[in-house]
Order: C-alpha cells, then structure tokens, then sequence
C-alpha cells in the first residue's frame, strides 16, 4: 500500500528456512539461443522490498541483504550490480520466541533505520478494518499521490533540514549515555547516530520546520534506538519506556 | 654526519605504563626551553649558549625526520663535559651565576632524553624555576612582561600535553585565562605577604660592582666619562613648582684636598669643642619639599638641592654640607628633603676646616699663583677676586667640550694659559686653585646640575649625564657661596642643560640628544611607566606595605594578622574564581542564558521546565496548564529555538530578553486572583 501511495515498484519475499541468496538476489541462467549467461534480478532489484517474516530465513540468506541495504548494490557472481532508487527493505519479524526463527544479528539489525511496533489496531481502527471485510481488491483502487521523481527531491529537502551544532551537542550526550549506562549492553553506533540525525530531520520535516528540534530526537528515538539496544538485565531489545528514561536523564539546552 | 649520528642510537627503554610523549608536543617543549632559558645568554659563557643552542637544534632535527634519540653513554658524557666546564668556567657548581649556567645546560639537555610524557613535565617544572632565576638579573617592566608571557607559554604546554592536539590559538587562549584568573591571588599575595626590608629580591653583593655614579674623587676626565651615559642617577617629586633649571644644583660630596691631578674629599678635621663642627645653614626663603628616588650607587652621599634644610630620617648633614645615608645605597630607594635656594651657610667656619679650603701642592701651577698673586693685591675683597676669575675664564678664548687635552704636571697652569680647552672638572679645578693662590678659602662639588621635567608624571629626571662640578668659596660673615666657573664659559649648560652647550661631534647619550618628536615623547612614557613600576612595585617596602594595611584599618598589622589577611583575601580570591568557572560556565552562550532566565522567572507562576524538555513541548505544556502565559511562552520559544537550533537573527535575543522582562512584570498575584 505504501509502495502504491508512491508510485514505487514493489516486491515481497516470504523468507523461510530453506531460502538461499540467490532467491533474494537473484542468479544467472544459461541461455542456449544466445549461448551466455543471463542475468534474472531477484525480488530485492524493486523500490520498496517487503522481507517477510525474516528471522526466518537463514543467516547466510539474512546477510545477503546486508550489502544491498548499505551500499545499495548488489555484487553477484563478481559483477556489482545497482539497485533502483529510492530503496526500501521493510521487513517483518516473528516473535523470537516462537519456534525455527534466526535472531537477526547486531550488525544487521543496525541497518535498519527503525523499527515500529504494530500491536494491536485501536478500537475504531479495527471497526473500520472489519467493516470493509479486509479485501485486497482496494489496493488496486489506490491512486499514486507522488510521481516517482518527486520522492527524491522530497527526500533531498528532507536531508537538507538545518542541524546546530546544539542539537549535534544533545545528540551527543544522548548517544553517550546509550554508552555509559549499565541499563544496556552496547551503546549506539555512529550508523545509529547517522540514522538518528536522518530520522530526526525527517520528523521535522514532516512537522513543516526548517531546523531540527531536540524534541525531533525524542520523538523518533524509541522507534530508532529499541532494536539497536540490548537491555542487560534481560534478553530482549530496549522497550519505549527504557528510552523514555533515557531522555529524561538528559538535559536539553 | 648528524643523521648517521642519532640512526645509531640504541632505542631508550620506556617501562610499558609510562604513556609516550606525543610527536606534535615537542616545538612546544622546545619553545618553552628557548623562552625560559635564552634571555640568560647575555650572562652565560658564550660556550655554554652555543652548546645548548646547538642541543636544542639537534633535538629538532631528530623531531623532525623522526629520528632516534641519542644513545645514554653519549648523553651521560655530554653531562660530565658540560658539569666539568661550568665548574672550570665557575670554580664552582654553587651561587647564582654556576646556578643559572647548571639549569640551562640541563634544559637544553633535558630534551635529548625525553621519551614519555613524564619528561616533559620535568622539562616543564624546570621551565618554571628557570623562570625565577631571571628575577635575580633584572626586575624592570620588560622582564615582568617576558615571564608572564612565558609563565603562560608553559601552561598553554602542560594544557597540550594533558589535552592533545588542538589549535594553538584555543590552547593559547585557555592558558591565557588560566593565568588571568590567578592574578587576582597574585596580587594578594604580592600586597599582603609579610616583607623583608631590602629589595623585593636580596641580592648578593656582587651586584653592585657595575653601578655608575658619581665616585669619590674627581680628576680630568672623569666627569666626562661619566656624562657618556644616559642611566638614571636619580627622580625628583617637587611637592609645588620645580625650581628653575639653572637653580638645580644636586649636592653630592666636596673635595678640598688637591694633589696637582686628583681632588679627593679631605679626612673631617679633628672634632675641636671650641667651633661648631655641625653646619648651620640659616634658610633665607621658604625651603623647597621634594622627594628623590636615587637609583643605587654604592655611596653614602644623597643628592639633595644646594643646601637642604630638613632630612630624611636615618640621614645625616656632612660637614661640607652633604647629606649621607647611615649605609651605602645599594637599592633604589626614596629619601623626602626640604631645601633652602637662598641660604647662608656657615657664616663662621671652623679655622680647621678654612685652613683645609686654602691648601695647594707646593711647587705646581707658578703662573696661575702669579697671577692669583697681582688679583689679591689689586683688589680689595674675595668677592672682587672670583669675580675677576670668572671675567678672566668669560673674556679670554676658553671652550668648553667633553674631549679636551690631556694635560702635564702643571695642570692648571697648561689649562689657564695654554690649552684652554676643557670641561666642567677642569674650569671647577682651576677656579678654585687660582681662589686658594688668591687666599680666598675654596673647594670643588660633585653633583648634578638640572634634569629634565618628564610630562607624563611630572618627576624631574636627572641622568648621569646632568653630572657636573662646581665650586665654593667661603666669606667672612656670608659663608660659603657658590660659584659656577662653567657658567662664565657656557651659559647654556646650566640654563638649558647639557644637550645645548656641547656641539653635535660630542659624544653624548643619544637620549640627551633627542630634543624633539615623537621619540621624545615615547621616552617620557616609558619612563613615567618605569618610574610608576620602581615607585609601587619594586619601591614596595615594609613601610609601604605597614601604610597600605592601616589604610585597609589593619593598623600596626603583626606577621600573624597579615597571614590571616592574606588567607581570607587569596580564599575570597580562589572562591572568586571558582565561582566564575562553575556558575557562570564561560561558554554558555546569551541565548541560553536568557532562555534560562525566562524559565526561571515562570517558576514564580508554579511551572518548572523539566531540564530535559525542548522549548516547544514545553510552549505546549504551558498553553496547555497556563493559558494565559502560552502566547508569551510561545515566542520566547519560538525565539530562542531559532537562535539555538535554526538560524537565529540577531533581534531575536533582544526579543527572548524583551519576553524575559515581560514576564518578570506581570504580578503573580494577578493568576492567582485569576
């Protein structure tokens, strides 16, 4: 739905145990009339790539993704490849603890901007959800409100939103207390405090400013910094109200 | 050669927790050792100022081609030699001049071993000692600026070496503060530190060898000597108007005893109960107050005017009317006079002393006495004969200049009636031989005569170059009267100073020369600071410090009431300063602190801003619990996010300090009504 409001290319991959690289990236087939290898692209040459449920995949498979989501390209079988622009990789995860899940590892998950935690639809969400009975058949209906290079230039102007060197202090101090606390495992990592910076601009962005606000930070912090935090008192990932401490023990000036 | 030399080094062993020294720390070490040590070279063994230099250059070749350090048993010996030198040069390693020459030698040495970091703090506290060893060469205001300048040179060190690498300009500027936070205690310390009496600094004794003056005895040329320099002899203070110049006679010591060459002042004669031996001057005008502040000359003599009335305390009246301290004068010190211009002086003479004023070497100067001889039988009395004395140096072709003819075994008769070419001493000499040939009684005085007014301050500077000579004759009920045989040949001289009377091929000071311009006027400034810094810094005494201190209503201060007062004040000072550093963090910007202040003031309605809430949610929050103050609370906001976090115009800081009074005058008891 949201690569249709964009008017991007989409595609999904349901990831499962026996997935291998090659599914997501893609692989070269021989073609017998022009006797040479053919390139196939797999699902991740798309704008918007939905993973599904990918902590079900592999490691090996898990990690194919990596180079594509940092360095937005794709090197198969010697030849690097570029991937469309924009690009997106959604993923979706099942509770770890059920069963024939491979936790992503630190690294990879650090390559996600943010994660969002869906939960339950609110009451009136949910009313409207079961009264247009779930059908499929609306997406079609949808119209592209972006043409596809006014998302770009969107996110050129996004990118140029002013950052002071005192927000840069605030960011600072934050990530150091990530660091220091004894509350977490590890700190953030400098890709986090980019993916910080970037999200941050985004949300002021989105509110019509031209600055970056230290309430930008906290507001997109939960969403940013959870997934990359490991509490150490326990197995799981940073809960909201974890982060929600954190703010609260620095001051904003 | 240099390079094969150190690439042969072995590598120094460095215990594993010492932290190295880092690369780029080394020109500021350097910098430190030539700062701190290279203003001694002007009193060092030209040897040992070449060693260090050339230890200093090697150290920054090896810096910078990262080469290796010399190897011990080289450096080890470099030691042995450099010691074995200065004690040879010294005859030994002790006092202040082996001292100095052993500190600089090990802070050019220093370096050569310096691996960790730890030796570059040795280097550094070594720095700060050297620095104190300057003070016992010179205290002027040049040598204060130089160390404070170098003090904060090695804090802007230490800084580099605790904090890495920055730019120059913020270490410099870090330092800087550091030092100026510390002298508010430096002053306190300075003003309040119980004092020796002495000089700020107690010198040992050979520091008086070099000091000019006048000396005790005058022959040709020594006076002309003395007038080559340009130093200071003395400052004057007139409590009302100077005298004119040709009445500024400094009185230093009378010589009446002559050997044909040389006067020397006479052994006073033996106490006789019958006359006064103690000089009676009856003032005949009202007497002059002023104070000098004579420069150190190593003699008991005081110059004070022609002929002082009252004298400082610790000070007596010499017989032939000089005042003399009770010791020689070895540090600048401030003596208060009061003196008559119109005095008479003696008007009865002791018969000894008169006997004195009439002797003359026998068989020296014939024709002088011949023609003494003819004036005493024409005229009729004493008067008469000085004035034909002084008509015969006016009339016939006599020159005054500073480079005269040596002159022979009759001196003054070669003088008189050959060469008549010469200089104060001469004319002073010959007028009182021809005087005492005459039988008028007459002797010669040393002092200065004139001085310049310095604008800036109003002290009447008198140089070595104002030194001059004069004589005095003494008459049956006037006493003795002062006569002045330069006069008669040039009148400038003592109308209008030494500069004017002498042509332009004289060697004088250049400072006496330079009569006109802004050169002039730059040296008059200086001098006044100069004056200023000897008065109140260097001229800081018991006394001085006793009258500061019943000022401050510590009347009669004990060394145990002056060290609680110097606690209390120097504690004030620290708090002061600590203060300052951790409330008012210097880097907190304006913005910030008005914003801060904004808050405050809504404290009085019942709103705390949470330190880690941003300016808009907390507009939010205050429109949200006090409508009332939302519109006010959203500008400051607005204003001061973007002066801390967009870009911020000027006019909104003005508009934040606008929103901060506005709220300060809104009366809390108007919410609370409402």
């Amino acid at each position: 739905m949201l690569a249709r409001l964009l008017g991007l290319h989409f595609s999904r991959v349901q990831f499962t145990s026996d997935m291998l690289p090659a599914d997501v990236i893609g692989l070269s087939i021989y073609d017998r009339e022009r006797s040479e290898f053919k390139f196939l692209p797999g699902a991740i040459f798309s704008q918007v790539l939905l993973a599904d449920e990918i902590n079900r995949a592999t490691p090996k498979t898990q990690s194919a993704l990596l180079e594509a989501m940092e360095e937005r390209q794709v090197t198969v079988e010697g030849e690097t490849r570029p991937l469309p622009e924009p690009f997106f990789v959604i993923a979706t995860q099942n509770p770890s603890t059920q069963i024939g899940t491979f936790p992503l590892p630190e690294s990879q998950l650090d390559r996600f901007l943010m994660r969002i935690e869906l939960g339950y639809p609110d009451r009136a969400a949910e009313r409207a959800l079961l009264e247009s009975g779930g059908r499929h058949d609306t997406l079609a209906a949808i119209q592209p409100c972006l043409t596809p290079d006014q998302l770009p230039s969107l996110q050129r102007t996004a990118a140029d939103v002013h950052v002071s060197p005192a927000l840069l202090d605030y960011l600072q101090a934050l990530v150091e207390a990530t660091r220091t606390s004894q509350r977490f495992v590890h700190g953030l990592s400098p890709r986090a405090a980019l993916a910080l910076i970037a999200a941050a601009r985004a949300w002021a962005f989105i509110d019509g400013r031209t600055m970056v606000m230290p309430e930008d930070v906290q507001a997109v912090l939960p969403s940013v910094a959870c997934h990359r935090l490991q509490l150490s008192n326990s197995a799981s990932h940073a809960r909201p109200e974890d982060i929600v401490q954190l703010i609260r023990s620095i001051p904003v000036v | 050669m240099a390079i094969s030399l150190f690439r042969t080094g072995r590598k120094l062993k460095t215990s594993p927790s010492a932290p190295l020294l880092e690369h780029g720390t080394l020109p500021w070490l350097l910098a430190v050792a030539l700062a701190t040590a290279g203003p001694h070279v002007s009193h060092l063994p030209p040897w040992l100022s070449l060693l260090a230099g050339l230890l200093l250059v090697w150290r920054a070749l090896i810096w910078q081609r990262n080469g290796r350090l010399p190897p011990r048993w080289l450096l080890a010996g470099l030691v042995i030699a450099g010691s074995a030198g200065i004690a040879f040069q010294f005859r030994t390693l002790f006092g202040r001049e082996a001292g100095v020459a052993m500190l600089v030698f090990f802070m050019a040495l220093k370096p050569m071993e310096m691996k960790a970091q730890r030796d570059a703090f040795v280097v550094i506290m070594l720095g700060f000692f050297l620095l104190v060893t300057h003070y016992l060469y010179s205290q002027s205001i040049a040598t204060g600026v130089w160390l404070l300048g170098t003090a904060t040179l090695l804090t802007a060190t230490l800084i580099r070496l605790s904090g890495g690498a920055q730019p120059v300009r913020a270490i410099v500027k870090y330092a800087g503060l550091l030092v100026a936070q510390s002298l508010p205690l430096m002053l306190v310390l300075f003003l309040l530190f119980p004092r020796v009496s002495g000089p700020l600094w107690g010198l040992p004794l050979d520091a008086h060898a070099g000091l000019t003056g006048l000396s005790d005895s005058m022959s040709p040329g020594s006076l002309s000597n003395l007038i080559q320099s340009g130093a200071i002899a003395f400052r004057a203070q007139f409590s009302g108007q100077p005298p004119e110049q040709s009445r500024l006679y400094w009185r230093g010591p009378a010589f009446s005893l002559y050997d044909g060459k040389t006067w020397r002042p006479d052994p006073p004669p033996a106490p006789n109960p019958r006359s006064a031996t103690q000089p009676i001057i009856e003032a005949r005008a009202t007497p002059i107050s002023y104070s000098i502040t004579l420069e150190p000359h190593n003699q008991r003599w005081l110059l004070a005017l022609d002929l002082p009335v009252a004298l400082p305390e610790n000070s007596t009246l010499a017989p032939t009317f000089e005042a003399l301290a009770r010791e020689p004068v070895r540090s600048r010190a401030r003596f208060a006079f009061r003196s008559s211009p119109d005095h008479v002086a003696n008007r009865s003479e002791d018969s000894a002393m008169l006997r004195q004023a009439l002797r003359l070497p026998p068989g020296l100067n014939p024709r002088t006495r011949t023609l003494a001889a003819e004036w005493k039988q024409a005229l009729a009395s004493p008067e008469q004969i000085s004035a034909a004395a002084l008509r015969f140096f006016r009339e016939e072709q006599f020159f005054y200049t500073l480079r005269p003819p040596l002159l022979g075994q009759h001196a003054v008769d070669e003088f008189l009636f050959a060469t008549r070419r010469g200089f104060c001493e001469h004319y002073a000499s010959a007028y009182v031989v021809l005087m005492r040939a005459a039988g008028v009684p007459a002797r010669v005085v040393v002092g200065y005569q004139g001085g310049e007014i310095n604008p800036v301050d109003g002290y009447l500077t008198v140089r070595q170059s104002d030194a001059h000579a004069w004589a005095e004759i003494w008459v049956e009920n006037k006493g003795w009267l002062r006569v002045d045989p330069t006069a008669a040949v040039a009148p400038s001289r003592v109308e209008r100073g030494i500069g004017a009377s002498l042509g332009a091929d004289e060697p004088l000071p250049a400072l006496v020369r330079l009569d006109a311009g802004w050169l002039q006027t730059l040296r008059h400034r200086w001098e006044a600071a100069d004056n200023a810094w000897n008065q109140w810094v260097l001229g800081y005494n018991p006394q001085r410090q006793r009258e500061l201190l019943s000022r401050l209503g510590l009347a009669n201060a004990d060394w145990a009431k002056m060290i609680a007062a110097l606690a209390a004040l120097g504690g004030v000072c620290l708090l002061l300063v600590a203060f300052w550093t951790l409330y008012q963090a210097p880097g907190t910007p304006a913005e910030v602190r008005a914003w801060q202040r904004f808050c405050r003031r809504l404290e009085r309605f019942g709103i705390r801003r949470a330190a880690w809430e941003g300016p808009f949610d907390f507009a939010a929050r205050v429109v949200r619990e006090h409508p009332d103050l939302g519109p006010l609370t959203n500008e400051a906001a607005q204003a001061f996010a973007d002066l801390r976090y967009g870009a911020g115009r000027p006019e909104q800081l003005k508009q934040l300090e606008a929103c901060s009074r506005r709220i300060k005058s809104i009366p809390a008891s108007r919410r609370e009504r409402a």
